[in-house]
């Protein structure tokens, strides 16, 4: 199927940059929808009709996949050759260890059935959310190092590199938040795990 | 009827239909010149009660007819139908204790529901509720119809929409598109209108309940989140009431009436209209006379809404959850929809405006908008409608099982679809011909919380050592929500054959052979009106030969002449009871033939006879 385009990138016709204009991004998502939808297609050859359910299917992933920042960037290391999967090791980021000790006491503690650990893990929660916000604005200013490199240049690939690395912080941290949420709301259904995000 | 015999001309073909296949009503409409219309049957009623009884002749009737039998033949009539597609029977237990389904032994993946002495699965009744509308429209469009677009539920899961697809086909009807509900109900909304905005579809129907968020910009209708409860409606509401009611017959008669179906089919009318008119006036009372006794009991709405608010509280929580997933607080809900027969529910309407903090949208009718949206969405499929587009999501994650009965997610709820996942697999023995993957749907993290969709088995693998195989599996969810499955070998590039074992719901195999057999069926009665038609035809011919051999015609004929038309008359009186009407249709020629010279016969008497200006019988 040479009319459509595999690559995210390509298929919205976009540079491959690490910073995107999301509004910009959702125009383009909404042209591409009017073109491909298969509703436009019912009244088409079976192979017209084929080649619409698989440009949408790559439309709408693409889409999914472009306007969340961090999805977007997971997705351009895979392409650039740096995939992230073995990197997901359950150890700890050296940084955070105290704080991870921590975290784990009162969890203990509150599923023990002592309640008073309970505002500390929301004080405990609100740190590894600024902690969360911390790792973003790194990975902000990552990106425009990025893009602003020369393509396949060092510069290029060290800031890829780094970007890896707070990648994995980021899911780490993300997991974290995630546990002390279900300690604190047990019956509240949680957001998907983030380790299946690719 | 005028518009209706307006000429498209060669391009278009006949007239997409959109249907709303209700759990307690169905209805069908059309896109007309002026905008979607509703088609009423040929008694000018344009709902069609989704109620399905088998007659003693063998066949399937549905709507009003059925409705009527409920009462008198309640074992061979069924209800609610929808609360059982695609569903087994070891997980319809629940609704078994509220609905007098008649669930056969041999159940398995698929229910079969008993109605006298036959059994038929839950796509079969509602292909006969289907047959009806597209009869209905048929009749009103002076046309065939065989292309359809079907509303179901939003919170649908991939066997539920299958099972809606499978009553399509059987009914005769190629289903272009199976649209959801609320998603539906937007596009009747006309909510377009204004460029941006974001609105929530509330839809709280007979069976079944939908939340969907929707962003609307330049006509493209995008769906953010949905949630919902596929076995939460109206019908709730109805057996609170019918659970009172029973227990104060019993202790007002001394009578159990739970076991007597045609009871508590009156009864449940009864607190039906009870309930209804509580949503217009603040008394009703529950009127109930049966088998020469009486049961009355004033309701009023203070103790009505007591009643029902946990049922309208369990609708407010999916709400909360589609927000969350639209990352939407309720203040940023433009505008909101309400759509399905319970929305007219003072204690919902008031509800939803307490979560959404506006007043709810009730302008159109509740019962009518999602097949008015249905027929915009065919519409939109014909190319008669090109300014709208539906961009909907999958309501539910997809998964496939892994080590330990844990689901690793592939498609997340949520997804605009078309969506697909593309995952590797391999062999984990030398020589291994087989990967069977197990598919599930659902938030949780564990197989056995996750509803299984089906099993699909990669077949005719390349012998390798373990390991080396690769088998690249696509999963794509397509616009109808169903998924699609093909796998092919990433280092030949072939194909691989992938067989499907859907867990609940028919195979393609076993939906062939119902279509087969339908087709059987509709020749047989193909067959039996020709037969008819070819006897109405001989009593004609029989008729004219019997008065032409009193004619003096008939005496002028020799006698060879008279002997052929005696012996043609009698061979077709010996076929006419006969079955085959081919052969009726062939004696008929016959006497046609031998008859021939005398109708020329006659008709020349007749004109000479005028010609001498005499009068002739």
């Amino acid at each position: 199927m040479p009319i459509i385009a595999k690559n995210f990138y390509d298929f919205f016709g976009l540079e491959r940059k690490l910073g995107i204009d999301t509004a910009d991004l959702q125009k383009r998502f909404y042209e591409l929808s009017r073109r491909w939808h298969p509703d436009r297609f019912t009244r088409k050859s079976a192979a017209e009709q084929a080649d619409a359910l698989d440009a949408t299917a790559v439309l709408n992933d693409g889409y999914r996949t472009l306007r969340d920042p961090v999805k977007r960037a997971e997705y351009l290391l895979t392409e650039e050759g740096f995939p992230i999967g073995e990197q997901r090791s359950k150890d700890v980021p050296p940084e955070l260890l105290e704080e991870v000790f921590e975290l784990n006491m009162m969890l203990e503690e509150l599923r023990g059935g002592d309640e008073s650990a309970r505002p500390q893990l929301e004080s405990a929660k609100q740190t590894f959310i600024d902690l969360r916000s911390g790792v973003d604005r790194d990975l902000e200013r990552l990106f425009t190092t990025y893009d602003a490199a020369e393509p396949a240049s060092e510069t290029a690939r060290q800031a890829l590199h780094e970007i890896r690395g707070a990648l994995n912080r980021r899911r780490y941290i993300e997991n974290l938040i995630r546990d002390v949420d279900r300690a604190l709301n047990p019956a509240i259904a949680t957001e998907e795990p983030v380790e299946n995000l690719l | 009827m005028g518009s209706f015999q307006i000429d498209f001309g060669e391009s278009r073909k006949s007239k997409i239909v959109g249907i709303d296949l209700g759990t307690t009503n169905s209805l069908v409409a059309y896109m007309d010149l002026t905008g979607p219309r509703i088609i009423e049957d040929s008694a000018g009623r344009k709902i069609v009660p989704s109620i399905v009884s088998l007659v003693p002749d063998g066949r399937l009737v549905a709507g009003e007819t059925a409705r009527d039998l409920l009462l008198t033949a309640p074992e061979r009539t069924v209800y609610s139908v929808k609360r059982l597609m695609g569903r087994g029977a070891d997980d319809v237990q629940d609704e078994l204790k509220l609905f007098p389904f008649r669930i056969a032994e041999n159940s398995e993946s698929v229910i079969k529901l008993k109605l006298g002495d036959k059994t038929f699965t839950p796509p079969e009744i509602s292909a006969a509720v289907l047959k009806q509308l597209k009869d209905n429209a048929e009749a009103a469009l002076g046309a065939p119809v065989t292309e359809a677009v079907i509303t179901v539920p939003a919170y649908f899961n991939d066997a539920q929409r299958q099972a809606t697809k499978d009553a399509g086909r059987l009914a005769g009807l190629d289903v272009l598109r199976l649209v959801n509900e609320p998603t539906a109900a937007s596009l009747a909304y006309g909510l377009d209108k204004r460029a941006d905005g974001v609105i929530a579809v509330y839809d709280f129907g007979g069976g079944t309940f939908d939340i969907s968020i929707l962003r609307l910009h330049d006509g493209i209708f995008e769906v953010l989140a949905t949630n919902g409860d596929t076995h939460l409606g109206g019908d709730d509401i109805d057996n609170l009431l019918l659970r009172i009611a029973l227990e104060d017959v019993q202790s007002e008669w001394g009578d159990d009436l739970s076991g007597d179906a045609e009871g508590v089919q009156r009864l449940r009318r009864a607190v039906i209209r009870a309930k209804e008119e509580l949503s217009f006036a603040p008394q009703a009372a529950i009127h109930f006379t049966y088998k020469g006794k009486t049961y009355e009991r004033a309701l009023d709405r203070e103790l009505f809404e007591r009643l029902i608010a946990p049922v309208v509280e369990r609708t407010l929580e999916p709400c909360r959850a589609s927000l969350a997933d639209a990352k939407l607080t309720p203040e940023e809900i433009d505008e909101v929809v309400m759509v399905g027969g319970s929305t007219r529910i003072p204690l919902v309407r008031a509800a939803v405006e307490r979560l959404f903090r506006t007043k709810p949208h009730t302008e159109l009718n509740p019962d009518e908008v999602v097949a008015l949206g249905a027929a915009v969405q065919a519409g939109i499929l014909a190319g008669d409608v090109e300014d709208k587009l539906l961009l909907d999501v999958t309501p539910l994650s997809l998964g496939i099982e892994t080590m330990g009965g844990v689901v690793s997610r592939l498609i997340h709820r949520n997804s605009t679809i078309p969506a697909s996942a593309t995952e590797t697999f391999t062999t984990a023995v030398d020589g291994q011909r087989n990967v069977l993957i197990h598919v599930l749907q659902g938030e949780r993290e564990l197989v056995k919380d996750c509803r299984s969709l089906a099993r699909f088995d990669l077949k005719d693998i390349q012998p390798l050592p373990a390991g080396l195989a690769r088998i690249e599996v696509r999963f794509l969810i397509d616009a109808n929500g169903i998924l699609n499955v093909t796998a092919r070998d990433a280092r030949t590039g072939r194909e691989q054959t992938v067989e499907v074992k859907p867990s609940y719901g028919l195979t393609e195999e076993q939906v062939a052979a119902m279509i087969e057999e339908s087709f059987e069926k509709a020749e047989e009665d193909l067959r039996e009106r020709q037969v008819r038609e070819a006897r109405v035809e001989a009593d004609n011919i029989l008729a004219a030969t019997a008065r032409a051999r009193k004619s003096e015609a008939f005496a002028a004929l020799s006698s060879e002449d008279r002997a052929a038309i005696d012996n043609a008359k009698a061979d077709l009186e010996a076929v006419y009871n006969g079955s085959d009407h081919h052969l009726i249709n062939a004696k008929i020629e016959a006497l046609n033939r031998a008859t021939q010279q005398l109708a020329e016969n006659m008709m020349n008497t007749a004109v000479s006879a005028a010609l001498r200006g005499s009068k002739i019988d």
